[in-house]
């Protein structure tokens, strides 16, 4: 089904993921759930088998590829289990994109490589204590003094941001709106700037969620990204593909939730038959795998829209509340078939229960979804 | 110096295994399959050899049909310069007919070093480097976990139980590679889209001139079954002294954490 967009060299890149993930991840995955952190080695063993390097130009240490390459690769990742580990290896994937694409040469050439190389850890700074949805009205200010932006604000849930080196951050320099929003690359050796909290959470535990502090943080000019007030468009064109991979997540997750899901039930018996005996477990498993495949399919032909060079804002929109919702029944799901082992930690399943629930709210949420498919649909 | 790696598709191990109806074979639908994980060592070692200037070329060698070549692919693009499928369709011969004609296949390729993994992880036969070594009438070394080449002598330590030997080989030779030899890499996309160009030669299995008998399967299958899945409970016996003894024993050489 998915043949027609996929070749060899997706499958190779698939396989490299796979024996990464039981080599540099597998053995340790519970520890880190644990200790809710990745080791930040990850990073650079993620770098150097050339995992974080997928779909940036190669004047930046990147290696180009086709959307499908970068499609395949979260896929697998996400079958590691672990939304966290996805989040937060994978935070440059939000960060980055608005400096590639409107940044200067020079800041592109600072920047980008460290990150690729797994060396330096980049975050995305938009959600503040007082603003999530309503993005255009962010407070944190950037006030220009000489050659510098005197920041002043908070950010809040920033992934990766307990240890971030560069935080991508939305500030206000202008007037109220969205044309008063600029992008400034804040590196957090600036005086100024602290990780004031590192949040905890229902799920995501392998990474690091941040509450960082701005308090007379000096940013040389040089960071601002683009031209003052030019930060509203680039943050809303880079959520185009972050929601896409939420959505990619989702039904990834889902699928490794019915797979397992199978596996239990083909082996648990009760009443002296396997679960799958039972027509009600064979018609929940029909209902999750349908779910899964609709999702999936529907996500990857908007990745081939995207491919060819569409902005398909709706379809994502959509893919995504689509496929997060899935991904939210087929992990319930999942634990009811597992009956009291879904809820124990030792079971994938619970940890696949808690880590999906983020993803129809973070990205924008179901509901802010819904405002733009209205707004483009003309409803 | 050219090195051949032999390298085999075999299911991956975390597949769901079912047998099949006949009770005799394994139902290979939806089976994952993967290059079998002591042949990625092999091809590691190849690869630093030649990264340290001590080959020139690394040629990876399989048998099997049309599908090994995307387990060649793998290998094409963690560094093999080449590969050579002699090439059999259906259930192919058992261990003594592959290396037959494995070695028969590799007179041609003129390697001084010929690595395998130190067995198949589906069959776990070991016999197919052994027996190449033997048709060869090289020198040969299984289950090495160390190996150092200088000039045309190979030193090797080879894993025995509770210690190691170590050998000298002179080349041209035969190794198996024990895992933890070395990390094997991830092919990177840059080096997959170059192994897709790189060329996989092919050489019919019925043209090497090897008689049908010793291509022939000498092995019939009565049954197959799975293993029984047991909690395997051991309740230790004897006095304090005697129980704790026999913990840190078992600690230390079964379940091998101390
Ligand atoms: C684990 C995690 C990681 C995150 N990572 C990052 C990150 O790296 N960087 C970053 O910047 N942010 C991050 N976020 C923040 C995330 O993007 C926000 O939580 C999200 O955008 C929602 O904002 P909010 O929490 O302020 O909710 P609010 O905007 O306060 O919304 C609360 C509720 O009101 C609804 N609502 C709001 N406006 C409307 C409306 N107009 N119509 C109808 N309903 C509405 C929402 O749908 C929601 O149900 C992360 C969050 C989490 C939990």
């Amino acid at each position: 089904m998915y043949e027609s967009y996929l070749d060899e060299t997706h499958t190779a890149i698939r396989e490299s993921v796979r024996t990464f993930v039981k080599r540099e991840v597998e053995p340790y995955l519970d520890e880190w759930e644990d200790a809710e952190l990745f080791p930040r080695e990850i990073y650079t063993k993620a770098a150097e088998a050339g995992f974080l390097a997928l779909g940036y130009p190669e004047q930046y240490g990147g290696v180009e590829c086709d959307y499908f390459h970068r499609l395949v690769q979260a896929e697998e990742f996400c079958k590691a289990g672990s939304l966290g580990l996805v989040a937060g290896l994978f935070s440059l994937n939000i960060a980055l994109p608005p400096i590639l694409a409107v940044g200067s040469e020079e800041q592109k050439q600072r920047f980008i490589p460290p990150v690729l190389a797994g060396e330096k850890i980049a975050a995305l700074g938009i959600t503040e204590p007082n603003t999530g949805s309503d993005v255009a009205n962010i407070q944190t200010t950037a006030v220009r003094v000489g050659n510098h932006y005197v920041v002043n604000g908070a950010k809040t849930f920033i992934t990766s941001g307990c240890r971030a080196d560069y935080v991508t951050t939305a500030v206000r320099t202008g007037g109220p709106g969205h044309e008063g929003v600029s992008l400034l690359v804040i590196e957090s050796s600036t005086p100024g700037f602290t990780v004031a909290n590192k949040i905890r959470k229902m799920g995501w535990n392998a990474s690091d969620t941040a509450e960082l502090s701005f308090v007379d943080c000096r940013v040389p000019v040089e960071n601002l990204l683009g031209g003052e007030g030019q930060g509203f468009q680039a943050i809303m064109h880079n959520f185009m593909d972050e929601r896409l991979s939420m959505a990619v997540m989702g039904y990834a997750c889902a699928e490794l939730a019915y797979e397992l899901t199978l596996d239990y039930a083909r082996q648990r018996e009760a009443f002296g038959r396997p679960l799958t005996g039972f027509q009600v477990s064979r018609h929940k498993l029909v209902d999750m795998a349908t779910q899964v495949q609709v999702a999936k399919s529907f996500c990857y032909a908007v990745a081939a829209r995207i491919q060819a060079g569409d902005m398909p804002i709706t379809e994502v929109s959509m893919a995504k509340n689509f496929a997060c919702d899935v991904a939210d029944k087929v992990c319930y799901e999942a634990v009811q078939l597992h009956g009291g082992y879904g809820y124990a930690r030792e079971y994938t399943v619970e940890r696949l229960y808690r880590d999906t629930r983020i993803l129809s709210l973070g990205g924008g949420t179901t509901e802010i979804m819904k405002e733009i498919i209205a707004k483009y649909l003309g409803i | 110096m050219k090195i051949a790696v032999l390298v085999k598709r075999v299911p991956d191990t975390t597949s769901v295994f079912k047998i099949a109806d006949d009770n005799a074979s394994v139902v290979t639908d939806n089976l994952k399959y993967v290059m079998s994980p002591y042949d990625e060592y092999a091809m590691e070692a190849a690869i630093q050899l030649r990264e340290a200037g001590q080959a020139e070329e690394v040629i990876v060698v399989s048998l099997g049909d049309e599908s090994c070549k995307e387990t060649m692919r793998t290998a094409l693009a963690m560094g093999a310069d080449s590969g050579l499928l002699v090439k059999c369709d259906g259930a192919g011969p058992t261990s003594r007919g592959v290396a037959e004609a494995l070695a028969a296949a590799l007179k041609n390729v003129g390697a001084s070093l010929i690595l395998a993994g130190k067995q198949a992880v589906d069959d776990d036969a070991s016999q197919v480097a052994e027996r190449i070594a033997e048709l060869l009438d090289c020198p040969h070394a299984s289950v090495v976990s160390r190996m150092e080449l200088v000039g045309d002598t190979l030193t090797v330590d080879r894993e025995i139980e509770g210690g190691k030997y170590t050998l000298e080989l002179p080349l041209p030779a035969v190794v198996s590679i024990e895992k933890g030899i070395n990390t094997p890499r991830y092919p990177t996309l840059p080096n997959i889209m170059k192994a897709k160009r790189k060329a996989i030669e092919e050489q019919d299995i019925n043209a090497l001139g090897l008689d049908a008998a010793v291509l022939a399967s000498h092995i019939t299958v009565e049954a197959m079954a799975l293993p029984r899945q047991e909690r395997l409970t051991n309740v230790l016996e004897g006095d304090n002294e005697t129980r704790v003894a026999t913990l840190v024993k078992a600690l230390r050489e079964e379940e091998k954490v101390l």
